[in-house]
């Protein structure tokens, strides 16, 4: 092997260690949603290449409140699901769009475009 | 604040459009167009200034409204909303009536209105409403939108606004001219939308439809925009191609063919440049979508492909620039690749949003159906008001060719009304008082009035269509295998990039760092995460809507994905394949003879009975057209029958128990009861004047179609098995009626579901229709439920699927459907997955070692590009679903 294989070979796998870290292992943010004064426990989010936040903690049988406000005009994200509580939403592009439910039973929940390729992820504790 | 002397609008003076001076005062315009108005005729204006004011005191009245100012005092009902205690009916009371002109105000806590009695002269609605508001509550009253045509000068707002707001009736009008619409607030049983439209045609303005009542899409508009801007970004990117391509060849273009090395390398750099603003706008929603999701650690298609012509315009450029650090023969750039695949990827984009828009077509339809205005008779008046105000039991009349607005069960007149939309029963359903009407279905032939029962979110187009929704987001279970692989996919197919490119920097052939480049590009270009995500959403999406435009409303993906494996279907008897009500089927004499007197005499004494039997007898007579009289002396015998009166003739009717009671000798009937019993009718002895006179039958009687659908769904390769409560007699002969061969008896209600169980023990996937009601328990212990829906009630909760219509041929098309649909799915995630497990590795090189083939990064590029389009436009395929059995 030569010397530009051997460094290649070497980078090669090392970036390839990190996409992986990077994508699938690195520690995560977690954001708690707000309870108002009425129980109502709300959280906004950005939609633009991903949901920001994508971690949000709630508490099981207090109704949520997530606004989503998409800033992309790719079609990709134009939906949001939560499909384990049958709720989803068309996010006009700028418009804030509220999502309301009452998560009953703690756990971890998903929530995505239509497509999944953005995904978020819901815990209610 | 001053007025403007021309259209009589206030205006700030410190912030007029314009001033002028005449005749020595000073007026203050809103607009240009005032102030061109004012100067042409300044003396009209000038002396005129004070006639606005005038038309807006009531005391000055109405030319064209009639309201006579003679007349001091006026009464108005003022519908208020939210009463709720006896205390607040007099804080609303209070407050109205220290409203300056109000003589007494009435608040009526069971009507929900407020009578005030008042002097128009000195109070308005508006003041009255505002005091109602003041004391905590809303004033009902409509609001409706009405389009102005060719609304320009700003200055006739105010005239027109003036003239709405002094119409009786209206509580507050705005003009925008904007929208050219009037938003009016009006007490509906006051102003009649005729008297509205009259208002503004009075100023010489035609009326028309409000824009936006009609049904705006935004996801459509957005589209269309985001569709322009695509194919803007293509066509910029694929003229750019062209010459990059000519440069990148130069072996192909006899020109370059001989050009020498400098000259390349003068054209490739020229490339490198126009592929810049390729790269940074047709392609910058792949690199903002790069980042916006590599900063939520996430990848996506953006990613890849941002990684793939990112990397080829880089190498390129550095070929270009710095040649001699690159080993012989390996200086050459990519820029093609970097248009091309960009245009290409673009223009996928673009088709996939124009097929996408489609798939959402039968819930755009559903929406659409929704009627507009609704013309009510309140306390006997008739008025046009915005469907959105209709509440229930309102009396609302619907004419021939109209659409009706809102459920409804219908207390005057008939008709035939075309339900297809609702429930896909292609033929009008005759409709007569007591029969219930569904909103958004077309009354055919005769005016009709019904008394609304659901209205708004409980109706049941509405319901449909949130079910729909709901169903359409929901996801298949074999969706979820994509969803796994597609949280992995892109992070993985960006390491085998860089693992391909190991391998063939360190085993290629030379030139190995092309080799490498190109492969590794092409393997970031050629996946296409899309396609698997799209792959089964799309197809529910249209499955589902194309079952609801059937009148069959799947719950959820789950469902639907399960009823295509069934392969047994329990129909519950009562109700489901037969009618569910009894009705009069034989009328015997003894001896022979006519039977209408015999009927016309026991349905007599029937009419003052109210067993579910006696019903079925007096209905049967009174379809025969005889007439029934009063019977005398009735009296009910629990478990025998009936005895009374008719005509002065002694009149016995019940069953062979009662016949024996009273001495009567019957046995010549019998064989004949015994004969109509064998046929699942319920046979009653009559008995005229201590002689058996003859017998009358009663069943409940299959539905027309309920033996083709069970055909249909033997045809299908179901096993069919009616369950009922019924004895085992009845119950074989309506199973010998429609060709059922497992008949399941004696079932108590409460064993259903253990019923069904036991079918799935056997290993079967059990589909359980019913009626929703009586079956909840075996609907949901089933694989599948199927509730026949009875009209307006759709939202049946135990049910995973609802069959609007009340024909077993629902089931038949709800399994197609079904079965459609998972079709479509699994060529879709089959073909998502084909495409992209052959494609990585072949792009990756794997063939070249024992064929030579290498992928073009530009095949590559076209792959990607078309197969989320091939996935999307899949599914789009099955718009043009027909039920095949069930046509027939």
């Amino acid at each position: 092997m030569t010397t530009p294989q051997i460094i290649v070979t070497f980078s090669g796998l090392l970036l390839s260690a990190f996409v992986a870290w990077f994508f699938w292992f690195a520690p995560r943010g977690r954001s708690h949603a707000t309870a108002g004064t009425s129980g109502l426990q709300e959280a906004s989010i950005t939609v633009k290449g991903g949901y920001s936040p994508d971690f949000i903690v709630v508490k099981a049988g207090q109704p949520v409140r997530f606004t989503f406000t998409r800033q992309e005009s790719a079609s990709c994200s134009e939906q949001v699901i939560f499909s384990d509580f049958g709720q989803s939403a068309q996010l006009p592009e700028g418009e804030p769009v509220a999502i309301e439910f009452t998560p009953d039973k703690p756990g971890e929940y998903e929530f995505h475009c239509q497509m999944g390729m953005l995904r978020g992820k819901l815990l209610v504790e | 604040m001053v007025r403007d002397p021309v259209c009589g609008m206030e205006v700030d003076p410190a912030s007029a459009f314009a001033t002028r001076d005449f005749g020595g005062r000073t007026f203050y315009f809103c607009s240009e167009n005032c102030v061109n108005q004012f100067e042409a005729d300044p003396h009209k204006y000038a002396e005129d200034t004070d006639a606005p004011e005038k038309a807006r005191s009531p005391l000055a009245g109405s030319v064209t409204t009639g309201y006579n100012p003679a007349l001091t005092r006026t009464r108005v009902d003022i519908p208020v909303i939210g009463i709720d205690c006896i205390s607040c009916v007099q804080t609303i009371e209070r407050s109205i009536e220290s409203v300056a002109g109000v003589d007494k105000a009435t608040v009526s806590l069971a009507n929900e209105t407020a009578t005030v009695e008042y002097d128009p002269s000195q109070a308005g609605l508006k003041e009255l409403t505002g005091a109602i508001k003041s004391a905590g509550y809303r004033a009902g009253g409509a609001e409706l939108r009405v389009g102005i045509g060719d609304l320009r000068c700003a200055s006739c707002v105010g005239f027109i606004e003036d003239e709405l707001r002094s119409t009786p009736g209206v509580i507050e009008a705005t003009v925008n001219v904007g929208t050219q619409e009037a938003i009016v607030k009006y007490l509906p049983q006051a102003a009649t939308l005729k008297q509205i439209e009259a208002a503004i045609e009075s100023w010489g303005y035609k009326t028309r439809p409000a824009a936006s009542d009609e049904p705006e899409d935004k996801t459509q508009q957005e589209h269309e925009r985001e569709y322009r801007s695509l194919m803007a970004k293509f066509w910029f990117a694929a003229i750019v191609s062209i010459p990059v391509l000519v440069a990148a060849y130069p072996s192909f273009t006899p020109l370059l063919r001989n050009a020498s090395e400098t000259t390349l390398r003068w054209l490739w750099a020229l490339s490198g440049f126009v592929t810049l603003p390729v790269l940074f706008w047709s392609g910058r929603g792949f690199f903002t979508g790069a980042w916006a999701a590599l900063k939520h650690r996430s990848a996506n298609m953006n990613t890849l492909i941002a990684l793939g012509t990112g990397a080829a315009w880089l190498y390129s450029g550095v070929a270009v620039l710095a040649p001699q650090i690159f080993p012989e023969g390996t200086s050459e750039p990519f820029y093609d690749v970097v248009a091309v695949v960009i245009a290409l990827v673009v223009l996928g984009q673009a088709l996939e949003l124009r097929a996408k828009g489609r798939t959402s077509e039968a819930i755009k339809k559903l929406m659409g159906l929704q009627a507009k205005t609704a013309r009510v008779i309140r306390g006997g008046q008739e008025m046009d008001i915005p469907i959105e105000e209709v509440i229930v039991a309102d009396l609302v009349q619907v004419r021939p060719g109209e659409k009706v607005p809102v459920d409804g069960e219908i207390v005057e007149g008939s008709s035939a009304v075309d339900e297809s939309m609702i429930t896909g029963e292609s033929l009008p359903v005759s409709k007569k008082p007591g029969d219930e009407v569904i909103g958004a279905t077309i009354n055919k032939t005769g005016a009709f009035k019904f008394r609304a029962t659901k209205v708004g979110k409980d109706t049941a187009l509405a319901q449909i269509v949130k079910m729909v929704q709901e169903a359409q987001s929901s996801k298949a279970p074999i969706a979820r295998l994509a969803d796994v692989v597609s949280g992995y996919f892109v992070p993985a197919v960006m390491i085998i990039a860089i693992l391909t490119f190991v391998v063939w920097f360190d085993f290629g052939p030379s030139p190995a760092l092309i080799f490498a480049l190109v492969t590794s590009v092409t393997v970031l270009i050629i996946a296409c995460p899309c396609a698997l995500g799209l792959a089964t959403p799309m197809s529910l999406m249209v499955g589902i809507g194309k079952g609801a435009e059937h009148g069959i409303l799947i719950r959820s993906g789950e469902a639907l994905q399960t009823a295509q494996a069934l392969n047994t279907v329990v129909l519950d008897k009562t109700g489901t394949i037969t009618k569910g009500s009894p009705e009069l089927t034989d009328v015997i004499v003894a001896g022979g003879g006519s039977g209408d007197e015999l009927l016309r005499l026991a349905a007599s004494v029937e009419t003052v009975s109210e067993h579910p039997l006696a019903e079925a007898i007096v209905k049967g007579a009174k379809d025969r057209g005889l007439a029934l009289v009063e019977p005398r002396d009735f009296e009910a015998i629990p478990g025998y029958g009936v005895t009374a009166r008719v005509e002065d003739r002694r009149l016995a009717l019940g069953n062979l128990k009662l016949m024996a009671r009273l001495e009567i000798d019957a046995a010549d009937l019998q064989a004949e009861a015994t004969k109509l019993a064998d046929d699942g009718k319920t046979p009653m002895f009559v008995a005229i004047d201590g002689q058996a006179a003859g017998v009358i039958a009663v069943a409940d009687t299959v539905k027309e179609d309920s033996a083709q659908a069970i055909a249909a769904m033997h045809k299908m390769g179901l096993e069919v098995v009616m369950i009922t409560g019924d004895n085992q007699r009845t119950a074989a002969a309506i199973a010998r009626q429609v060709g059922i061969d497992r008949v399941l008896a004696e079932v108590l209600p409460e064993d259903k579901a253990y019923n069904v169980h036991l079918l799935q023990a056997e290993g079967k996937k059990v589909a359980m229709v019913g009626d929703g009601i009586n079956d909840a328990p075996a609907l949901a212990q089933a694989d599948v439920g199927l509730a026949i829906g009875t009209g307006t009630d759709v939202a049946i909760e135990a049910s995973d699927i609802t069959l609007i219509r009340g024909s077993l041929m629902g089931v038949v098309t709800a399994m197609e459907v079904s079965r459609a649909t998972m079709r479509n799915i699994k060529q879709n995630l089959v073909g998502a997955f084909v495409y992209n497990t052959m494609g990585v590795p072949i792009a990756a090189g794997v063939l070249f070692p024992f064929f030579g083939i290498l992928l073009s990064p530009l095949l590559a590029g076209a792959a990607m590009a078309f197969s989320s389009v091939t996935v999307v436009s899949n599914a789009n395929r099955l718009r043009a679903f027909k039920p095949r059995y069930s046509a027939a």
